[in-house]
């Protein structure tokens, strides 16, 4: 390709003609303060050629001729193009820009927004900049309206998900496709156990200019077969000629858990504890001083909790478990960034530090890395560049939610039992309840290296001013270590001496695509045709080592490993190649069409399903540019908007269409099973998506705003089918099913005030109504949550609905927890109650997921001084907390209890949700019931910052051009009705396209205050 | 001139991907296909191991079964104390629908029956002097998995009933496809020991007398003889019992303790499944009757006084618990890593004893005979009679936490935790997941 390309630039270079070049010069100034502009950007259109002014607002420009178009942009600023005619100066008043007339990155492609037929929400850098997060998705939680971002739990590097426009899938992915600098990066699970890893997190968020998400048809159907799930395109910084700028930001903090749970403390654990013995052995006839009594095994649990002594009599608080698990964490984070350029170069670099010590004990993480984007005319017609990214995190990890080992799962110890014993050392079990995982934290540790090196090279060449082809190549390099090692006394190594795995995962992905563009102004039409081609493939390359018997904990390396017990190694790949194109007119900027279709081939499918075709089409009608509105002084902009289109879904494994055996062990002979039945015509899943839309701008677009309405139905799912296990298997890859999003969005920007106080609000608000049509034939349920999880896929009813048996409280007369039957086969009285958990049917107990999401923000400044106010939440999820059948059971077992649960009845007549406790018995301890379920719905204030910018008459003597500092706070104040520690949770052992809304153990999320300084030169 | 340019670039474009297509054919690396799995005689082994495999899967004879038939006849003699709720309800035989372990195995035992067809549809395929073997083997595993099954989803076999009582699905054929066959109907109990019968009647005749660690003549002759015992056809029971002694091939360890936690099959073993450091599948015995510091979780399975008050002070069977953790364990399976004896001489003597008891008969050696052979070997004196009932109190001590419990008393119409024999407690849900799979299965009573 690359090749051809050469020959082509040689060829049409030396064909071309040159244009009769002039110069124009002018100054640039803002319409309000009459003060120059500095550095915005003139450029003539449709060719290279462009500056940008200077301190003084002024520029000089060379032009091709009379008829040549200058656009002059600068960021806040409405853009303009004008014909420059004769004339040889050229004064430009700017007025403040409103969101109608900004630019935004489409698929292979930028557009103005007032011209767009899809729907793409854009998110600018600057919103992103100064949050103390670790992945990118945090800080754009709440920023998009019909985009659900939820970080699992408060684990450092903790894996974010994103729902663009609800959740498109069961089985296959539901995250949107991730295009970085034009090259889709796919977000692969690299973690090589536990908990994934999130890649985003690699990302340097001070790099980034905007992040549009890509979210009706129309917008997305140009990525095919890649984008049912939305797109979220993110475009980092280049730099401009003629400005040079230095620019270092330092930021530090500190982190807190956004909340706690209460626990019983020692008092209130021995006479819980005693008194479910004594009504255990009341229950069974037996004395309470009977050795054999469930009274005599309490006080003997006491004993050994204690450390084998009688000090629980004393009924001291030995260990606040849960502040053993949690504490202060710190973040800081620093960037350093240079970018400008000459009349051809232009160039962006910079180099990043950044740490984050988790709220949790032993969890951290550390990030360093580096871009290089550099751009150049190679000669008028050719421009080459490279985006070049670097980064390295290392994350500290805790295991997942289900692990003993896992901190949070301290909660679960006595508060009688001290952590240690007189010699210093941690108490384990028998002395601890479970085993104590502030082992793992002394001699334990998991470390996870992932090196990403991104690099995309791309030449454009413009053939004349209406024809550039662009080819681009991209190398998406992933390498993951995981390493880790156990001691001795440790869960995982105290049977064979200590272990350890190392385990590393490679990831090769490749790119290349090459699209040719044609557009064309002529009088009051504007076309434009692109047409291209794309290669992705994909390979995977992953070993595992496991070893056990160490020497002595100091040594930690498998090679010191006196056996190695476990190994594997995968390699596995996948390929796409697709072809699109795209077609766009638009008549006077009033009349708007757009329609796009690609061809994507998959290596995922049989041979005979392996294409599909994405076909995509939309319209727009600016009514404020017909007659009859152009002059309304209110209404200065309205536009209607329809799309239409279908884009497809492969995100699955590789190979689910071949029947397949695979290899195991038995006696150290190696061995082959039935490891997939074939389903030969497997092939892709299909969304199609309709879209109306109605853009708005009040008092010259002081107020805009946006409202759509969408259907996104999905067909043929790629549904992991549940077959009679009598066959051997238990699922199977069919193409079956339906699943429906709808909803609307509401988008309203204002600038309130404008002036010297200044004051602007920007809403979103999204309504997603979420419901499976159908499964496979006969099937109205898919049910894999077992007995203590509660999420299903149900016919009639939102993705991961929670379904169980409904609690009905405790019976007043004997204590017993009771569900409603809810089952006709049983009883004619759905509302009749039961004290046995078999007889009562399943319901539904409602959606983990949201109804209603989104985000406010007021952003206001005065003097330098600038203050931004962002809310998010959500509203109509439920949570369910499935650790309730251990931790508000009533005493059923003796970990530790919510102190909640010393509301149990205790006599005929108490009227309580908390049933009798009993030791060793089921009284309503059965997690999957609604008595663990509750309202999810949360009000977050994400994000305030503080920032004032240090005039610039101050700046003198430091050498300074601008400084700014900063405070900034995220998660700072939650109002939500859920007891548990944090709303925003899925347990991370469990999260799947299925499960949301769970919480096991789960981390609270971080609330974080940073103070930063920000200083250009 | 334009067209020219717009032509070569559309060429440049074509050239760039045209040689791809080809490259959306790639093969998985870690799987073959079906065709490719059962096309030569190795690949067909290879299949049967992956059998033997499945048969020591958790669910299975890795351990849970023979865990579960303990759990559910604790009757005070052992405490389930551990923190998972599945093994939890059967020990308090409080099982739900959607019990995990009750899933497990279900899913485990139709995936093993599943690699056992596949293999005996593919006999054509091996060497004409291993065909044999290699049905043997394959039936011996089927039979073993259905007798797990049809013990703990279908109320008990009746000796004196026509047995017409629900038992599971049989499924004879492997599995190539998804249709509207794949949706079986459970047989009856008697259909499914008749099976079993069948299996091990064919099992016994075609496999060689000496297989190393795999299944032998003797182990499907054995496994015939306990599936015998279970239906109360004791001339049967004995016979075979009896053919595996008298064949001398195994014989007894000299101390009950050697028995336990060893790396390679004892003299004693007819069957173990096999486990080392290096492929240990998933053995779970160790896991839950052991302590941390053999590699068990938090020894969850405690032994009561109960049971200990069965033994003589002096019996080495009783000498082999220990005290760990706080409470007594059981020292059968106390060790990761180790092979899990599944079926051991000492039974065999057992199921011939009573048998000759029941039968009035002293086919091999009289009962007592047979009985002193155990009892000296634990330590203890010799006796000169003995009834039926102390013969099967020997029984309890020689295999406790063997997997055995639960099933002898469904044989001998015992009662556990206040529950009869034939209670629909003891008897495990079909799995609930399985109900939703499959309309056609009808669950058990009580769920």
């Amino acid at each position: 390709m690359k090749r051809f390309l050469l020959i082509l630039c040689v060829a049409c270079g030396t064909l071309s003609g040159l244009w009769a070049q002039r110069s124009i010069s002018g100054v640039v100034t803002d319409a309000a303060t009459g003060d120059p502009l500095i550095g915005a950007t003139v450029a003539v259109k449709n060719t290279n050629a462009g500056t940008v002014t200077a301190a003084d607002g002024t520029f000089t420009l060379s032009v091709p001729g009379d008829d040549a178009v200058v656009r002059i942009s600068y960021t806040g600023y409405a853009e303009q193009s004008i014909t420059i005619g004769a004339q040889a100066r050229l004064d430009v008043v700017m007025e403040l820009g409103t969101l109608i007339d900004e630019v935004v990155v489409v698929g292979y492609g930028r557009q103005i927004r007032s011209t767009l037929t899809g729907n793409i929400a854009k998110v600018d850098g600057d919103q992103l900049r100064a949050m103390p997060v670790v992945a990118l998705e945090q800080a754009l939680q709440g920023q998009a309206a019909g985009v659900y971002i939820e970080t699992a739990n408060g684990k450092v590097g903790a894996a974010s998900r994103v729902r663009v426009r609800g959740v498109g899938s069961i089985n296959a992915g539901t995250e949107p496709l991730y295009v970085i600098d034009g090259i889709p990066i796919a977000k692969e699970q690299e973690n090589t156990a536990g908990g994934p890893l999130n890649p985003l997190a690699d990302l340097n968020f001070n790099d980034i200019a905007s992040i549009e998400v890509l979210k009706d048809a129309s917008a997305k159907a140009i990525y095919g077969s890649r984008g049912s799930n939305g797109v979220i395109i993110i475009t980092t910084k280049t730099g401009r000629a003629g400005q040079s700028r230095i620019e270092l930001d330092l930021q530090a903090g500190t982190s807190e858990p956004t909340g706690r749970r209460e626990f019983l403390r020692a008092s209130e654990f021995i006479d819980l504890f005693t008194e479910a013995a004594n009504n255990s052995d009341d229950i069974e006839g037996v004395a309470y001083d009977d050795p054999n009594s469930w009274t005599d095994f309490v006080m003997r649990r006491f004993t050994r909790y204690s450390g084998r002594n009688d000090s629980w009599m004393e009924r001291v608080d030995r260990t606040d478990w849960q502040e053993e698990a949690l504490r202060q964490g710190s973040v800081g984070n620093s960037t350093l960034a240079f970018s400008g350029g000459h009349d051809k170069v232009r160039y962006y670099a910079s180099g990043n530090y950044g740490f984050t010590k988790g709220i949790l004990v032993s969890n951290d993480l550390e990030k360093y890395g580096g871009r290089l984007n550099l751009d150049f005319d190679a000669t008028s017609r050719l421009k080459v560049g490279v985006n070049f990214s670097l980064s390295r995190t290392l994350t500290t990890q805790v295991s997942d939610d289900n692990a003993f080992s896992t901190p949070m799962q301290l909660v679960a110890m006595a508060p009688i039992t001290p952590t240690r014993d007189e010699a210093g050392q941690l108490y384990d079990r028998p002395v601890t309840t479970y085993y104590n995982g502030l082992i793992d934290v002394e001699d334990a540790g998991r470390r996870v290296f992932s090196t990403r090196t991104l690099t995309n090279t791309f030449g454009e060449y413009r053939f004349n001013p209406a024809l550039v082809l662009r080819v681009e190549g991209a190398a998406n390099l992933l390498n993951v270590r995981d390493n880790a090692y156990y001691g001795r006394r440790t869960d995982e190594g105290n049977d064979s001496n200590g272990a350890a795995f190392a385990a590393s995962s490679n990831t090769t992905a490749f790119n290349t695509n090459a699209v040719l563009s044609w557009n064309r102004e002529f009088s009051n039409h504007d076309l434009g045709i692109d047409l291209g081609s794309e290669f992705f493939s994909s390979e995977n390359v992953y070993s595992y080592v496991f070893g056990e018997g160490f020497p002595v904990d100091n040594l930690k390396t498998l090679s010191s490993a006196a056996n190695i017990t476990d190994a594997d190694g995968t390699t596995t790949q996948y390929r796409f190649l697709s072809y699109f194109g795209r077609a766009r007119y638009n008549f006077a900027r009033r009349y708007l069409f757009n329609a796009s279709a690609r061809v994507d081939g998959s290596s995922r499918f049989g041979a005979d399903n392996r294409y599909a075709f994405f076909p995509a089409a939309s319209a727009g009608w600016v009514l404020s540019e017909e007659g009859f509105l152009k002059d309304n002084q209110t209404l200065s902009f309205l536009k209607f908007r329809a799309s239409w289109g279908q884009s497809g879904n492969a995100d699955i494994g590789n190979f689910p269409a071949l029947g397949l055996f695979g290899a195991g062990s038995y006696n150290e002979g190696s061995t082959l099973q039935p490891s997939q039945i074939a389903n030969p015509a497997l092939t892709w899943e299909k969304s199609t998506e309709t879209n109306f839309g109605l853009d708005f701008g009040l008092f010259k677009n002081r107020i805009s705003g946006e409202i759509d309405y969408y259907v996104k139905n999905t067909t043929d799912l790629l549904l992991q089918v549940p077959v009679p296990a009598t066959s051997g298997f238990t699922t199977q890859f069919q193409n079956i099913g339906e699943l429906e999003n709808r909803g609307w969005e509401f988008t309203l920007n204002s600038n309130n005030l404008i002036g010297r106080f200044s004051w602007s609000t920007s809403v979103n608000l999204a309504i997603n109504h979420n419901e499976v049509l159908s499964l496979a034939s006969g099937q109205t349920l898919i049910d894999d949550s077992g007995s203590r999880y509660a999420n299903v896929v149900k016919v009639g009813a939102p993705v991961g609905v929670f379904y169980g048996a409904e609690y009905a409280g405790v019976d007043p007369d004997n204590g017993d927890a009771l569900w409603y039957i809810n089952d006709l086969e049983v009883n004619a009285d759905l509302k009749a109650t039961t004290n046995d958990y078999n007889q009562a049917g399943f319901v539904e107990l409602g959606s983990p997921l949201p109804t209603l999401i989104g985000g406010i923000s007021n952003t206001l400044s005065y003097a330098g001084v600038t203050l931004d106010i962002r809310f998010q939440g959500q509203q109509g999820n439920k949570i369910h907390n499935s650790a309730g059948g251990f931790m508000s059971c009533n005493a059923c077992w003796f970990d530790n209890q919510t102190r909640d649960q010393l509301d149990r009845w205790q006599q005929p007549g108490d009227q309580t949700d908390v049933p009798e406790a009993r030791l060793g018995y089921s009284n309503g301890d059965q997690s999957r019931s609604s008595r663990y379920i509750t309202d999810g719905s949360y009000l977050r204030l994400k994000n305030v910052t503080l920032a004032y910018d240090v005039p610039t008459s101050w700046l003198r003597w430091g050498g300074f051009k601008t400084l700014r500092v900063y405070a900034t706070g995220t998660n700072l104040l939650t109002f939500t009705k859920y007891e548990g520690w944090d709303p925003e949770v899925t347990t991370d052992f469990l999260a799947s396209n299925t499960v949301y809304g769970v919480d096991f153990y789960s981390a609270p999320q971080p609330r974080t205050i940073v103070g930063g300084i920000r200083f250009g030169f | 001139m334009r067209l020219h340019k717009i032509g070569l670039s559309a060429l440049a474009l074509a050239f760039a991907f045209a040689a791809c297509d080809k490259k959306l054919d790639l093969d998985p690396a870690q799987s073959v296909s079906e065709e490719l799995a059962l096309a030569t005689d190795a690949n067909v082994k290879s299949v049967l191991l992956g059998a033997y495999d499945a048969l020591g899967k958790d669910g299975l004879w890795g351990g849970n079964a023979l865990r579960d038939a303990e759990l559910l006849a604790a009757d005070g003699e052992l405490r389930w104390v551990g923190t998972y709720t599945g093994p939890r309800e059967i020990y308090n035989k409080a099982l739900i629908a959607s019990n995990g372990e009750a899933e497990d195995r279900w899913t485990d035992a139709y995936n093993a029956i599943n690699r056992a067809n596949n293999v005996l549809t593919a006999l054509e395929t091996v060497i004409a002097d291993d065909r044999g073997q290699v049905e043997g083997e394959a039936r011996f595993i089927r039979a073993a998995v259905y007798f797990e099954l049809v013990r703990f989803y279908a109320l008990p076999y009746e000796a004196a009933g026509n047995n017409s009582q629900l038992g599971v699905p049989l499924v004879l054929r492997p599995t190539r496809g998804i249709d509207e066959s794949s949706q079986v109907a459970r047989n009856t109990v008697e259909e499914v020991y008749a099976q079993i019968v069948d299996d091990l009647t064919r099992a016994k005749g075609l496999l060689p007398e000496e297989n190393g660690v795999l299944a032998g003549q003797y182990a499907a002759t054995a496994l015939l003889a306990r599936v015998y015992l279970q239906m109360g056809r004791y001339e049967d029971a004995r016979s075979n019992a009896d053919a595996v002694i008298s064949s001398g091939l195994y014989t007894l360890v000299d101390n009950y303790a050697d028995e336990w936690n060893n790396d390679d099959n004892t003299s004693e073993d007819i069957y173990a499944v096999q486990i080392s450091s290096q492929d240990f599948g998933e053995a779970t015995l160790p896991v839950f009757y052991s302590i941390p510091e053999f590699g068990g979780r938090d020894g969850d399975i405690e032994i009561e006084q109960k049971h200990l008050d069965l033994y003589a002070a002096d019996d080495a069977r009783l000498a082999l618990f220990y005290e760990g953790a706080g409470a007594v364990r059981s020292g059968k399976w106390r060790n990761q890593y180790r092979n899990q004896p599944i079926i051991r001489l000492a039974e065999m003597y057992l199921i011939r004893a009573e048998a000759n008891l029941r039968l009035g008969g002293m086919v091999g050696a009289t009962p007592v005979d047979d009985y002193n052979i155990l009892h000296t070997r634990a330590g203890l004196t010799a006796v000169a009679s003995i009834t039926l009932e102390e013969l099967l109190l020997e029984r309890r001590r020689e295999l406790a936490h063997e997997g055995h419990r639960i099933h002898d008393v469904k044989r001998l119409h015992e009662s556990v935790d206040g529950l009869a024999y034939n209670d629909p407690k003891l008897v495990f849900p079909i799995p609930a997941r399985e109900i939703g799979a499959n309309p056609k299965l009808q669950q058990n009573a009580g769920y």
